[in-house]
């Protein structure tokens, strides 16, 4: 099968920037399918789940349609799912945002609140660069881009995973913190690849190779 | 590290770019889509689209201009421009928009911003303020692209806005806009002072050093519009420079 006609489903559940993520899966030369309905999801072998906005809500909606469980099935069944920023922060244990959340709890960690200081102001909005992890996971998700690319974030939550080896890179502002992560077909980043320019759209396309494999 | 981002902005209306001088005087500068995917080619951080007649005229922003933008376009976004309701924010973040930019709406009805904040993330929500000193150490926030003045202090109004939630800050200076005198940095300085926020420095740059003072008086980015769109200067000219004053600066 070739990348053309590969097709990536792209979870609707009302908190995406949607439009800009089936922007770039387009320009890729792949098909984006844009699925509100849970059941759809095994049709598909990639899935990407976008989000902007704040835990709780974005969560609720989820289970609530219930894209958890059929999440979960399509991970079980060997699948790949991209988390992007919020969709990304979903994808752990628990979230402190606005009170405590738990998440999809697929990859085990965390997400905290930058904390204020006179020197950093949060948001992180901007680009920020990126250092890779060695792991075989990671090398795919990066393949074709060097070490300290910079990457465009905008948030004011982050993702602290309880180990390491699921980091796929790490990211410095004012602490350490997973910029994104990649184990087995679980990918996920707190930027957002689909507004991260040529290295952004090259870890899509990453994506898309690796769920044609 | 954190880069500062340089972002040309797209002042539209009629769906043509325009720039003109403190807020009057509109010249043509091109077809917006075209516009916003030659500075994606050549180095951009971020693009801004300000519907300027879209208060005035009392119509709604250009859903198709952002969506017509983003499908080649894979840098951050930003839509601005007579957006009243949390559905008019819907719509552009549906059409590819990242972030939208509020003025006039923020200032009439407070409230919207923190609505918006907790339906769509404060990490989308900018607050623009158009600004002009009316006396020493007293700034004024305009509406209505610079018409009318709202008798509210900007400092205090920053303050508000970070408040209610919003995770950026679109400081227009209307004294400096158009003119190439430099950003108003004495402003810049209070208001960065003030809030924890990002700032972005609008109006007034015409000289390379004008961006490289406004990152020292505490922008974490710069907005150049007439200079980039006449080919003045270009973005990776303005980038060379930041970086030859070891400010950080994303390059491609």
């Amino acid at each position: 099968m070739t990348k053309q006609k590969a097709q990536i489903a792209i979870i609707d559940y009302g908190f995406g920037n949607i439009k800009s993520v089936a922007n770039a899966i387009i320009f890729l030369g792949a098909k984006p399918c844009i699925i509100d309905e849970p059941s759809k999801l095994s049709n598909f072998c990639a899935a990407i789940l976008p989000g902007v906005g704040a835990f709780g809500p974005a969560i609720d909606f989820l289970k609530s349609k219930g894209f958890d469980e059929h999440i979960k099935d399509f991970i079980n069944n060997g699948k790949m799912l991209y988390g992007i920023c919020l969709g990304f922060q979903l994808l752990f244990t628990k979230s402190y945002e606005h009170g405590e959340f738990e998440g999809l709890n697929l990859l085990k960690g965390e997400v905290k609140k930058f904390e204020k200081s006179f020197d950093l102001r949060v948001p992180h909005i901007g680009w920020n660069n990126i250092e890779l992890s060695k792991n075989s996971d990671s090398l795919k998700m990066f393949s074709g881009i060097s070490d300290n690319e910079y990457f465009y974030f905008v948030h004011s939550y982050y993702v602290l995973p309880q180990k390491c080896e699921v980091y796929s890179s790490s990211c410095k502002y004012g602490v350490d913190f997973c910029s994104s992560a990649a184990f087995k077909n679980i990918w996920g980043s707190q930027f957002h690849p689909e507004k991260s320019g040529k290295k952004g759209l090259k870890i899509l396309s990453n994506f898309i190779e690796e769920s044609l494999k | 590290m954190l880069k500062v981002r340089v972002i040309p902005c797209l002042d539209v209306t009629n769906g043509r770019v325009v720039k003109g001088t403190n807020f009057l005087n509109l010249k043509d500068a091109g077809d917006p889509v075209e516009v916003a995917k030659f500075y994606n080619d050549n180095g951009a951080d971020e693009i801004i689209f300000l519907d300027i007649t879209a208060t005035s005229d009392n119509r709604n922003t250009t859903v198709t201009l952002i969506e017509e933008t983003a499908k080649n376009v894979f840098i951050p976004l930003t839509a601005g421009g007579g957006i009243r309701t949390i559905e008019d924010i819907r719509k552009l973040l549906n059409a590819g928009a990242d972030k939208i930019s509020l003025n006039s709406i923020a200032v009439k009805n407070p409230e919207i911003i923190k609505q918006a904040s907790e339906k769509f993330g404060k990490q989308c929500i900018v607050a623009a303020i158009d600004a002009k000193k009316i006396s020493q150490d007293k700034w004024n926030v305009f509406v209505s692209g610079g018409r009318i003045d709202t008798g509210l202090n900007a400092l205090q109004w920053a303050k508000q806005v970070e408040e209610l939630g919003a995770g950026e800050i679109l400081l227009t200076s209307m004294d400096k806009d158009g003119t190439k005198n430099g950003y108003d940095t004495e402003l810049l300085n209070k208001i960065s002072n003030l809030v924890q926020i990002p700032i972005i420095a609008s109006g007034g740059a015409g000289k390379l050093e004008h961006f490289a003072k406004a990152c020292l008086a505490g922008a974490s980015a710069v907005l150049a519009a007439s200079l980039f769109h006449y080919k003045e200067f270009s973005i990776k000219e303005v980038k060379n420079y930041l970086i030859s004053q070891k400010i950080p600066v994303r390059c491609q």
